[in-house]
């Protein structure tokens, strides 16, 4: 077991937990934060994107020990404190971004990275940096659309498709 | 999963006293350790942390030239640190798995695990890098023994690795579309005095290897020209759902081709 403490969406948190509980797990049964999903056993799919420290990463691929000290955001921590969506989750429903939604709070982590790095991707830049998203009800088409949105450019190119 | 202890040091030597309990095993970004432990392909009485050792970690420039790389950096760092002084090496980081896997995975790790289709591998032995452990030196040469096998020791620890800085260089990669690791991935470079190297991963049943002769038609004449009538024997190569042993021996010309023209 170990003692853990850490910052969850601007929460302080501390828990005891087993060598072996990945973070995905501490979110979702530890702290009750479901909205970060499991899609895969495998690291491939990218519903579990969370940001730590401020770097994306599969929460099913570390381990909850490894965020000792660290500050996490989860997919919960994305809208306002009055429940307002940020302007990727705005861009994501205006745009028609998701249709069952399970891949979304990946897309929407992975889509707040790429933004912070790189605020004007091109429609290439933002295919490649989704690589590890995986949907399976859109076609990814209007995802892109929304991210190329909420980066504040114009989205008429894209939409004939 | 099945149970195991963990270890945190902040430092090598005691990483190195940590692991030498039976079948005690470092994790560094876990990118290949914690999906195998899911599968139960991993039993390890002990997992032992290396990411909060900072003397693992970085990218420098050394006296002789040379670009020193902590085993314990991630592929982001390389290849947002290294793109200056080697950016050939800093675009293969670039290319590995997904943005998420590059703020885990690590140098160290990808050596250690010696996938036969990772990337790192074949730039190691082109540039003819060495390998600093916690108890020695390894040249590229001498590091890779096959698929998943190498000349690391039990508990060893990579520490650094040190590669020359060639010239000109690139890696191309002709990724597998689901796994993102390639199915054929070349690095070729060219060094001041003029030597080509070719190094091929992906490809053989034997892990990475060098591809001597584009090597000697690439040390007369660097242009994807000169290896134009070369073709590598299909002998040896991996035959799986993805491809025959045929069509990789075509994809190491083709892509070998490719990897001297964006050089
Ligand atoms: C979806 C996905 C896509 C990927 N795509 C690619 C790709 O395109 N190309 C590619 O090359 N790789 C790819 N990878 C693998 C990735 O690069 C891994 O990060 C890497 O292979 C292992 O590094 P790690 O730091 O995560 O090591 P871990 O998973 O923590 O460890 C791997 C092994 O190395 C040992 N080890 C770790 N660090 C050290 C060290 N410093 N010294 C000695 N032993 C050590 C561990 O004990 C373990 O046996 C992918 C992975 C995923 C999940
Ligand atoms: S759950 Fe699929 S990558 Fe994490
Ligand atoms: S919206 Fe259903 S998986 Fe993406």
């Amino acid at each position: 077991m170990a003692q853990i403490s850490l910052m969850v969406n601007g929460k302080s948190t501390s828990a005891e937990v087993e060598g072996r509980t990945l973070l995905v797990d501490f979110l979702r049964g530890g702290l009750g934060l479901t909205g970060t999903h499991v899609g895969c056993d495998t690291s491939q799919c990218g519903a579990c994107l969370v940001h730590v420290d401020g770097a994306v990463v599969k929460a099913c691929s570390m381990f909850a020990f490894e965020a000792d000290g660290a500050d996490v955001r989860t997919i919960e921590g994305m809208a306002g404190a009055d429940g307002a969506l940020s302007t990727i989750q705005q861009a994501f429903r205006d745009h028609h971004g998701l249709q069952c939604g399970f891949c979304t709070p990946g897309m929407v982590m992975a889509a707040a990275a790429l933004l912070k790095d790189t605020p004007k991707p091109t429609e290439a830049e933002i295919r490649h940096y989704l690589e590890g998203n995986i949907c399976r009800c859109t076609g990814y088409h209007n995802i892109i659309k929304a991210i190329l949105a909420a980066s504040g450019q114009d989205v008429s190119a894209l939409a004939a498709e | 999963m099945y149970e195991f202890e963990i270890a945190t040091p902040t430092n090598i030597a005691d990483a190195v006293a940590a692991l030498a309990e039976e079948d005690a095993q470092a994790l560094a970004g876990g990118q290949t350790l914690i999906p195998s432990l899911k599968a139960r392909l991993a039993m390890p009485s002990r997992l032992v942390s290396l990411t909060r050792i900072p003397e693992m970690k970085g990218v420098c420039r050394a006296d002789d030239g040379r670009l020193c790389i902590g085993g314990g950096t991630t592929h982001a760092t390389v290849a947002a640190e290294a793109a200056e002084a080697f950016a050939g090496l800093a675009a293969l980081a670039g290319q590995i798995g997904d943005a998420a896997v590059r703020n885990r995975g690590t140098l160290g790790g990808s050596l250690a695990n010696n996938d036969p289709s990772a990337c790192y591998p074949p730039a190691v032995l082109a540039t003819g890098a060495t390998i600093l452990t916690d108890r020695r030196e390894i040249a590229a040469e001498d590091y890779f023994q096959g698929m998943f096998t190498t000349a690391l020791e039990e508990g060893e620890i990579i520490a650094e690795v040190r590669f020359p800085v060639p010239e000109a260089s690139a890696d191309v990669k002709f990724a597998q579309p689901a796994s993102r690791f390639a199915l054929v991935g070349v690095f070729a470079a060219r060094f001041a005095d003029g030597a080509a190297r070719v190094a091929v991963t992906g490809a053989s049943e034997g892990g990475v290897y060098r591809w001597r002769e584009a090597e000697e038609a690439l040390s007369e004449t660097w242009s994807p020209d000169a290896i134009a009538g070369l073709s590598a024997p299909a002998e040896g190569m991996i035959d799986d759902a993805h491809g025959s042993p045929a069509y990789r021996a075509h994809l190491v010309g083709v892509i070998t081709r490719r990897a001297v023209a964006a050089a």
